[in-house]
């Protein structure tokens, strides 16, 4: 197949095959992370922006390395070293550094939908780094990579995702992902940590972590956030932890080859107990990993081939 | 000075009049309306064409004292004259606050020196529309004001809302009430539902809307006093109100355009002249809405015209502020989605633009007899015209419809006998 988009903007809107396809790529540059020299020519004359209105480590360092292993030319942007301290509009400044002939833009934002206006205004490629609670697509693609090349399948597989769903940006992206290559996902977290209507996502929802584990192959863990609390949405860190935590007697009530994913960053001690980091069942930096080349598929398959 | 309108499908849903007829204008009021008027100094052929009642929108928003960059009370009126409307009343939320008698004296001064049409002041309920102390509303009354209104503050306080409601006994005017509970809905920016989840924004039930109605309905019925809620946008709230009026209360509403054309699903564009409050609604939402308006329990059709400057609006969905404007696309929107569409045939689609708020009001207005004020507008029906930014009169640009291709096309509005608007395309 040919990938013909002009923007990565989420995976509610990929096909199957296109998912696939991002996944083979990917594959494809796994070898390089390997190499003594981790580079290749693919972007090369290509500038890349990262703009980030958003903190973040992981995921801009993952796409700064990928875009450096593809011989991309990088700008990096944060806010506060910027013109936006200055009361610079978002559009002004995409549309200034536009002005400076560049080729890509990776995006992080607050709010839903930012990089989709983008997409829309500019002629050139846009890559979501994750708007608001709506959609990561670079994650939920490594996710599936990672899923991928640990069990072999993604096909009829049982997934848990754990935490708080309504914020997470995560969750949405994997679940478009999961079911479109026809895994059952299910849900789980305290009530208001589950958005409305989200069976309609076709995913299946559990307050009860016990019952949700049952028969599971993959359980991914999400950060819960201490801010949450003072909106009523629970009551307490500690309680949530008695009730959500991924603890070892919890676990024996899940399959024995169980795998653990969590998007980072983890905070040890509340969704997951410290001894998990050290745990044969966590792949977490497995999915660090293939970050790096999930990315370089992308960008090559946005950018490194005359669409 | 004269003017005839010479063979127009003359319709006032006053009297229930929908027949071919001349009418002469003289004054500023109607002098004569009749088969057959021989011609004066100026005749316009309306023949093709309906003649209503000059439209009224009891749900402006200008922005002038405080925001003239978006709208001022002049270019609000040239935005209402476009769109068919002779009366427009402007809510509060200004800056200053229309809560005392000078600021409504120098709205009323303002649109006499500026305007083309009729502005007519609804003063604020409490001061600064904080909800803790009753504002001025005798003053105001005196002033001018036909309405009072926390706008986009409904007030939390029970106890002051009663008390509201008692007071305005002493002038007979009806309190309108922008029913949102804000402690549910708190800052949510579109509806709670599946749309809302996949997109990552925060959600606003329905029912921050339907609490507070249930409460607004209850105090009207210990009081006694008149309530108008302003733009439904639930098929829950609409229940409220059948109920409410079954049991005899004195209860009316309105809906706005937009809640009946557009759905939440207009959200997955990230526009942000999607977001409005109350948020739009679900399929259901809308068929409820219309049925409301075809049954007579939602008597009045508002636009809620909420001008926003093209740097707020045009940022991201979470900082652009609420609302669209309104006064230049809501008589096509009736004829494209209710009258067209078979909800409400055109008299009953223009009671709820002329003789109902009127009523609601208390202001003589909104039909066409001999005597009466000479406001009306001629519109071709079978014509359609194409929204385009540059064309809208408003100050603000901020419109869903935009490259919309709309039904009905407003040919001459006439304001006291004088044409303020004509069609020159």
């Amino acid at each position: 197949m040919d990938f013909k988009r002009k923007d990565l903007l989420g995976l509610e809107d990929l096909a199957e095959e296109e998912i696939l396809f991002i996944l083979d790529t990917a594959k494809s540059f796994r070898e390089i992370l390997n190499r003594p020299i981790k580079k290749i020519p693919a972007l090369r004359g290509k500038t890349v922006v990262n703009l980030f209105f958003e903190a973040s480590t992981r995921t801009r360092m993952s796409f700064e390395l990928a875009e450096k292993r593809l011989n991309a030319d990088v700008l990096n942007f944060s806010p506060s070293n910027s013109s936006i301290v200055k009361g610079e509009s978002l559009q002004d400044t995409v549309k200034n550094i536009l002005a400076m002939k560049v080729d890509c833009f990776v995006i992080r934002h607050s709010t839903p939908g930012v990089p989709y206006l983008l997409a829309k205004e500019l002629p050139v490629s846009i890559i979501n780094a994750g708007d608001g609670a709506h959609e990561h697509p670079t994650q939920a693609l490594l996710d599936l990579y990672t899923i991928r090349e640990t069990k072999g399948r993604i096909k009829d597989l049982k997934i848990l995702i754990v935490g708080d769903i309504a914020h997470s940006r995560v969750a949405r992206s994997d679940i478009w992902g999961l079911t479109r290559l026809k895994a059952k996902v299910r849900v789980c977290g305290p009530p208001a940590l589950i958005p409305p209507m989200i069976e309609k996502m076709a995913v299946e929802v559990f307050f009860s972590l016990e019952e949700a584990l049952r028969e599971v192959d993959i359980v991914m863990m999400l950060r819960i956030q201490k801010e949450r609390q003072n909106w009523g949405l629970f009551s307490s860190i500690g309680e949530y932890r008695d009730f959500f935590s991924l603890t070892e007697e919890r676990l024996k009530l899940a399959r024995k080859d169980i795998l653990i994913m969590h998007p980072g960053p983890v905070n040890w001690g509340v969704e997951l107990p410290f001894k998990t980091s050290k745990s044969k069942k966590s792949i977490i930096l497995n999915q660090v990993t293939n970050g790096i080349i999930v990315r370089m598929a992308i960008l090559y398959l946005l950018l490194g081939r005359n669409r | 000075m004269s003017l005839l309108i010479k063979g127009g499908r003359v319709i006032d849903p006053a009297t229930n009049t929908d027949e071919i007829m001349d009418i002469l204008l003289e004054k500023g009021e109607i002098k004569k309306i009749s088969k057959n008027i021989d011609s004066c100094e100026e005749t316009l052929n309306a023949s093709g064409k309906i003649v209503s009642p000059g439209l009224i929108d009891m749900h402006t928003h200008l922005r002038e004292p405080g925001r003239e960059d978006e709208e001022t009370i002049q270019s609000g009126t040239y935005a209402a004259a476009r769109g068919g409307f002779t009366t427009i009343c402007c809510m509060p939320n200004t800056t200053p606050t229309i809560d005392n008698p000078s600021v409504v004296k120098f709205i009323y001064e303002k649109a006499r020196k500026e305007g083309i049409i009729e502005v007519l002041p609804i003063g604020a309920i409490s001061k600064e529309r904080k909800g803790e102390e009753l504002s001025e509303m005798g003053r105001m009354w005196k002033a001018g004001v036909v309405a009072f209104s926390d706008d986009g503050n409904w007030v939390e306080n029970t106890y002051l809302m009663r008390r509201a409601l008692e007071y305005v006994k002493m002038f007979n005017l009806p309190l309108i009430s922008h029913c949102e509970d804000k402690t549910l809905s708190q800052d949510g920016v579109m509806n709670e539902g599946y749309f809302s989840t996949i997109l990552g924004l925060k959600g606003i039930p329905r029912e921050a809307e339907e609490v507070a109605i249930f409460r607004d309905i209850t105090l009207s019925k210990m009081t006694g006093s008149p309530l108008h809620v302003a733009h439904l946008s639930s098929a829950g709230s609409v229940k409220l109100i059948e109920q409410a009026k079954k049991s005899g209360i004195k209860v009316s509403a309105e809906v706005t355009p937009h809640h009946f054309t557009l759905t939440e699903k207009e959200v997955t564009s990230f526009n942000p002249n999607t977001r409005v409050n109350p948020p739009l609604r679900g399929e259901k939402d809308l068929i409820a809405l219309k049925e409301g308006l075809k049954n007579e329990i939602i008597e009045v059709i508002a636009t809620d015209h909420a001008p926003h400057s093209q740097e707020e609006k045009e940022s991201d969905y979470v900082s652009a502020p609420f609302g669209i404007i309104g006064l230049e696309t809501a008589l096509s929107l009736v004829i494209k989605e209710l009258v067209e569409k078979k909800v409400l045939s055109l008299i009953q689609a223009l009671s709820k633009l002329t003789i109902n708020p009127a009523r609601i009001l208390k202001i003589d207005r909104g039909r066409i007899k001999e005597g009466a004020k000479a406001n009306l507008v001629i519109f071709d029906l079978n014509k359609n015209w194409v929204v385009r930014k540059e064309d809208f009169l408003s100050k603000s640009k901020n419109s869903p419809f935009i490259g919309w291709t709309l039904p009905g096309v407003v040919e001459w509005t006439i304001f006291e006998g004088r044409i303020v608007y004509r069609n020159t395309k």
